[in-house]
């Protein structure tokens, strides 16, 4: 998250058409304890506008300005239109950085999830102890991406890493890789950092999806001689498309967005070779300090974002009605 | 899963030579805390700063999300499908966006290295998810409890205070420490918004240390394993909590 992940909760869910309605105070009228209603979410409102929404529009307007160090002393910031937008397209690390962000996020989802699922249904038969130990694999989900990057940055040390030190031992390779020191294994690094940071989740929300698949279909499954893959196949997966929908597009959502794990790692580096869109647009506003430009790369990225909260929210409405 | 978390607490009790052997060490059977020791005095400001911005996240968060989630759920105020849909969507935009933004902003104001700033900037993190949980859980607050208040005199207000907040204990618990592992674990705005070390959240602190002492491992690692306690205590203390936390909304309850 950052996968400092946090959480959407899925339902947009407007006044309910499910509970009695509220009695009235006998002395307001309706429009009063409208008013006293709006009075509460009034502070709510304010906070969207200002916190939310005004930095949206700041970042839109800085995307087509000039906005460098002098425009904080100065206050200019002269509007250059499109131009924000061309030097970063033309930029030479700019396919790079987007090649990188579509292998890091393809290569972060699919392990996750796989990983996750393997879990949740490894969880999902109950054995004594389960619960201490499902809860246990929630810590590395917990820690501060700091902390667990920095043991990373450590075990996949070139020369004292204990990783290497293993891959060596089982002759898996022939020399120490330079895991966070080459161009050639950067990214693979940090995706697969990221990955065990993702897994505690996939396998939280899959496992609730799980459990709520009534039993009597795996027993009647296996009276009709169904095995264990078909009994997946046919049950679990169909079953668990609309959580399954929820979990690959929140995670998406996340992981374009994430931030530490490749600052803490790697700072996008060596050359480049591990930058994402969102380290990229880090390293224009406050290494190279073009503001203007690290707008326009993270106005790129709300873009996207856009694009998949759409897919969400028609993932969730479906699992809405599947859920009723 | 757990391997990197052991790795981390034992090179946090070895003493750095053996860290940079070409063999890894084990079991810290020679351990020594002189990591933590060099951790608490260099890192003792750091961890300060966190626990007031963190402590200033939760406030702030519930003073918006409480009496939004309590007029969304329980008065039925108008607009609430929008304000909902504006939260969810507001927890989508990247960060890195955010602080560019606030960056500006906050120099404008004044108010770079100020944990203000940081309290303001940590709390969008953690208002759309608060407001979220405590409204899925007022809504189960039944409504002959609400009602019974309110013909009994009392207002809105005393009826959220004495009524609707305390059943919905379990989730206040569950946004408050939520919202406090998500301040103190904040990276890209404590990054973004204090350039002077002094000021700086517990989280920069490593950063710039790893930086700066690439080879004292033990103490980079003492310090991460402090900056932990906050999630292991959670994970001890509030196991139903966290779990709560995780799953809500994600998935149909």
């Amino acid at each position: 998250m950052s996968t400092t992940l946090h959480h959407a909760g899925a339902r947009p869910a407007g006044p309910g058409a499910d509970r009695p309605p509220k009695p009235r105070p006998r002395t307001a009228g309706p429009a009063r304890a409208r008013l006293a209603a709006l009075a509460f979410t009034a502070p709510a409102w304010l906070y969207v506008a200002g916190f939310y929404l005004y930095p949206l529009a700041g970042s839109v307007r800085m995307g087509f300005q000039n906005y460098t160090v002098s425009s904080f002393y100065t206050g200019v910031a002269p509007y250059v239109g499109w131009a924000n937008y061309r030097a970063v397209l033309h930029d030479s690390h700019f396919v790079r950085t987007v090649t990188n962000t579509l292998l890091f996020t393809a290569g972060s989802l699919l392990f996750q999830f796989c990983v996750g699922l393997a879990l949740a249904v490894f969880f999902n038969r109950a054995f004594p102890l389960g619960g201490p130990l499902r809860s246990l694999l929630l810590v590395p989900w917990l820690l501060p991406l700091v902390v667990s990057g920095t043991a990373w940055r450590w075990i996949l040390d070139t020369d004292s890493g204990v990783l290497n030190h293993a891959l060596l031992g089982a002759h898996l390779i022939g020399h120490p890789v330079p895991w966070l020191a080459s161009t050639h294994d950067s990214l693979i690094a940090v995706t697969l950092v990221n990955i065990w940071v993702g897994i505690p989740f996939n396998m939280v929300i899959l496992y609730g999806g799980l459990q709520s698949i009534p039993r009597e279909l795996y027993e009647a499954a296996a009276l009709d001689g169904a095995n264990a893959w078909r009994r997946f196949r046919h049950i679990t997966l169909p079953l668990l498309r609309p959580v399954t929908a929820v979990v690959l597009t929140l995670g998406l959502i996340y992981t374009v967005k994430v931030f530490d794990v490749i600052m803490i790692l790697t700072q996008g580096g060596p050359a480049g070779s591990s930058q994402t869109l969102t380290t990229f647009a880090y390293n224009l506003s406050f290494q190279q300090l073009e503001f203007g430009r690290g707008a326009a790369v993270g106005n790129l990225l709300v873009l996207v974002a856009v694009v998949f909260a759409a897919v969400y929210l028609r993932a969730t409405r479906e699992q809405r009605r599947a859920g009723r | 899963m757990l391997f990197p978390l052991y790795w981390l607490l034992n090179a946090s009790l070895l003493p750095s030579t053996d860290l940079v052997k070409s063999s890894p060490t084990w079991l810290p059977v020679h351990g020594t805390l002189q990591g933590y020791r060099r951790a608490l005095s260099s890192q003792g400001g750091h961890l300060l700063v966190s626990l007031g911005v963190s402590a200033g996240t939760v406030l702030l968060v519930l003073l918006i999300a409480v009496p939004a989630a309590y007029g969304l759920a329980k008065l039925r105020a108008p607009g609430g499908r929008p304000l909902t849909f504006a939260l969810l969507i507001a927890q989508m935009i990247p960060g890195v966006v955010m602080a560019n933004s606030f960056y500006t902003a906050a120099n404008h104001l004044r108010l770079l290295n100020s944990p203000l700033a940081l309290v303001l900037a940590d709390s969008t993190l953690c208002v759309p998810f608060a407001t979220l949980i405590l409204q899925t859980a007022m809504r189960g607050v039944p409504a002959e409890l609400s009602e019974a208040a309110v013909l009994d005199g009392a207002g809105r207000i005393r009826t959220l205070l004495s009524v609707v907040l305390p059943v919905s204990r379990n989730a206040v618990v569950t946004a408050s420490l939520f919202s406090f592992l998500f301040a103190w674990a904040d990276f890209l705005f404590a990054v973004t918004l204090t350039t002077q070390d002094d000021r700086a959240p517990v989280t920069v602190g490593i950063y710039r240390f790893i930086g700066a002492h690439l080879s004292d491992w033990n103490s980079v690692m003492a310090t991460g394993i402090i900056a932990s306690l906050p999630a292991a205590v959670l994970l001890v203390v509030a196991q139903r909590y966290v779990a709560a936390g995780v799953t809500s909304g994600a998935v149909k309850d």
